[in-house]
């Protein structure tokens, strides 16, 4: 069993012409991999009619209402993250009830909005609500804005970890750029943090550095946008883990923080 | 013996964070663990010496201690010194596959006369001149570490710089590989190789979008190791559908072009 907890899709009203050829490379690579479930989000329109990190409320839908038909035709494959803006508080809670209801199985939290700020409150209370864990999108060590985001940091999602300690968060991929050790420092004593380790960073000491940080009940694999970067991170925790270890790191850990049910085998 | 040649490896310590696996024991062991039967090796800290060819004996001599051609010396040449010619010739006799300089981090203008001047005794001696796109991901690096990064306008001065020179670039990404491809005459895109440790796999596909618009035969295999893990390169190969002499071919065959 092999969860890939930060994949992402494409679909029709996004602006890559190449949006069915991505998917279906997502899902062929994925089975020579072996990956057993991708838990995928999609961020709105990624671009075409808002921006990525800012999805309109429409778009979210649409993107939303897209991850769901993937997940419909590819049943055993396919889970869902409900993407959702923040700074609609109303369109973001009823979004996530809704995907949820439809089968989705987590939250998905781009870069609309600080993670520190109040307004991820009710959609932390809701993630509590539901037990399902929340995926958020990480700028390891930001600092200064960057363009097209308002993106967080490991210290910015560890206060709203702290202030929903019975809420899973997911730390995204702590190979995707920046200071990852400043990450790992940050989450070490945030016992609801668990770090993606998705990205196309494949530094050398990543991995041993993540397992000596927060140990392996608290590490996730992940592709996100790379998934050859992906392959070869699972390949060397191969080597540094034992069986049993790899095993949380593979799918044991993603089943505990994900609902009951969300994978074939648990 | 698998035949697999890294052409982009390193010994020594990265002074901008802590990574493991820098001497040449541990270095053979990643070797063995992704079944890669040579590396051309650069001595690391040398990059950041205001000689760098102070390093250059201890990675000879590291080399023939190995063995079994399990290193091959890609010794530094820092043209802005007045004994680099000597450099030059010294990597030539001691019959290493190529020499390295990477202008930037030398503090050397990319494309200046000393780099032109290089390009061209490189060209003349038959050695090609490895150069760096990166070392490490920009958004990571240490915040005192702001040596810029290659530009492909560089790439393509230096190529035209003299119609022999033979150029690896290593870290170069999809986008910089075509603008500097493109942006070359079919003689002159001819003389350069670039290895794959920077190229996305799926589902992006850049690795195979590029073996298609540009050719298999321009393309050698590369780690980065140890600032990077080997095993990515491998796996970009297993993500593709190559026959065994394709992969042949980026894996070793295409050195034999290069090194000729």
């Amino acid at each position: 069993m092999l969860v890939d907890v930060h994949a992402h899709f494409l679909h029709s009203r996004t602006p890559r012409a190449d949006w069915h050829e991505r998917n279906v490379s997502r899902l062929t690579a994925g089975a020579r991999i072996g990956i057993s479930v991708h838990v995928a989000s999609i961020l709105g329109s990624w671009g075409l009619t808002s921006p990525i990190y800012f999805p309109s409320p429409r778009d979210v839908t649409v993107g939303n209402d897209a991850l769901l038909a993937l997940q419909r035709e590819h049943p055993d494959a396919i889970r869902g993250y409900s993407c959702v803006n923040p700074n609609y508080t109303a369109h973001a809670r009823a979004e996530i009830t809704r995907c949820l209801d439809a089968g989705m199985i987590g939250i998905k939290l781009a870069a609309s909005r600080r993670a520190d700020d109040r307004l991820l409150d009710p959609i932390a209370e809701l993630a509590r609500e539901r037990r399902v864990p929340v995926l958020q999108h990480i700028w390891q060590h930001r600092r200064r804005d960057w363009p097209g985001q308002e993106a967080s940091d490991a210290v910015e999602l560890c206060t709203l970890a702290r202030r929903h300690p019975d809420v899973a968060f997911i730390l995204a991929h702590i190979g995707g750029g920046g200071d990852w050790l400043h990450s790992l420092r940050a989450v070490r004593e945030v016992l609801n943090v668990y770090v993606d380790l998705s990205g196309s960073g494949v530094d050398g000491g990543m991995l041993e550095e993540c397992v000596a940080s927060v140990g392996v009940s608290r590490l996730l694999w992940g592709t996100d946008l790379t998934m050859d970067t992906g392959w070869a991170k699972l390949r060397y925790l191969e080597l540094l883990l034992t069986k049993d270890e790899l095993a949380l790191v593979r799918w044991k850990n993603a089943a505990r923080i994900f609902p009951p049910g969300a994978f074939p085998t648990d | 013996m698998s035949g697999r040649v890294d052409v982009n490896a390193f010994l020594g310590a990265y002074p901008w964070r802590k990574v493991p696996g820098t001497s040449p024991e541990a270095l053979t062991k990643a070797l063995d663990r992704v079944t890669i039967d040579t590396a051309w090796v650069t001595h690391l800290p040398g990059l950041f010496w205001r000689d760098p060819t102070e390093g250059n004996a201890w990675l000879y001599e590291t080399a023939r201690k190995a063995g079994s051609g399990r290193f091959k010396p890609v010794p530094t040449v820092h043209p802005g010194l007045a004994h680099w010619k000597e450099v030059l010739a010294a990597a030539v006799d001691a019959g290493a596959p190529a020499v390295r300089c990477d202008p930037l981090y030398l503090g050397l203008e990319p494309s200046g006369s000393e780099m032109r001047a290089l390009a061209t005794a490189c060209g003349a001696v038959g050695l090609p001149l490895v150069l760096a796109v990166r070392l490490e991901d920009g958004r990571q690096r240490h915040p005192n570490d702001r040596i810029g990064e290659l530009a492909a306008a560089s790439v393509r001065a230096l190529i035209r710089s003299d119609d022999q020179v033979r150029l690896l670039v290593t870290h170069a990404d999809r986008g910089f590989v075509e603008e500097v491809h493109f942006g070359s005459t079919p003689d002159e895109a001819r003389r350069i190789w670039w290895d794959i440790c920077w190229i996305w796999g799926p589902p992006e596909d850049h690795l195979e979008t590029l073996l298609e618009t540009i050719g298999i035969e321009r393309f050698v295999f590369g780690t980065g190791q140890p600032l990077r893990l080997p095993e990515n390169s491998v796996a970009k190969l297993d993500l593709l559908d190559l026959s065994p002499g394709q992969r042949a071919a980026i894996e070793s065959g295409n050195l034999n072009a290069l090194t000729s």
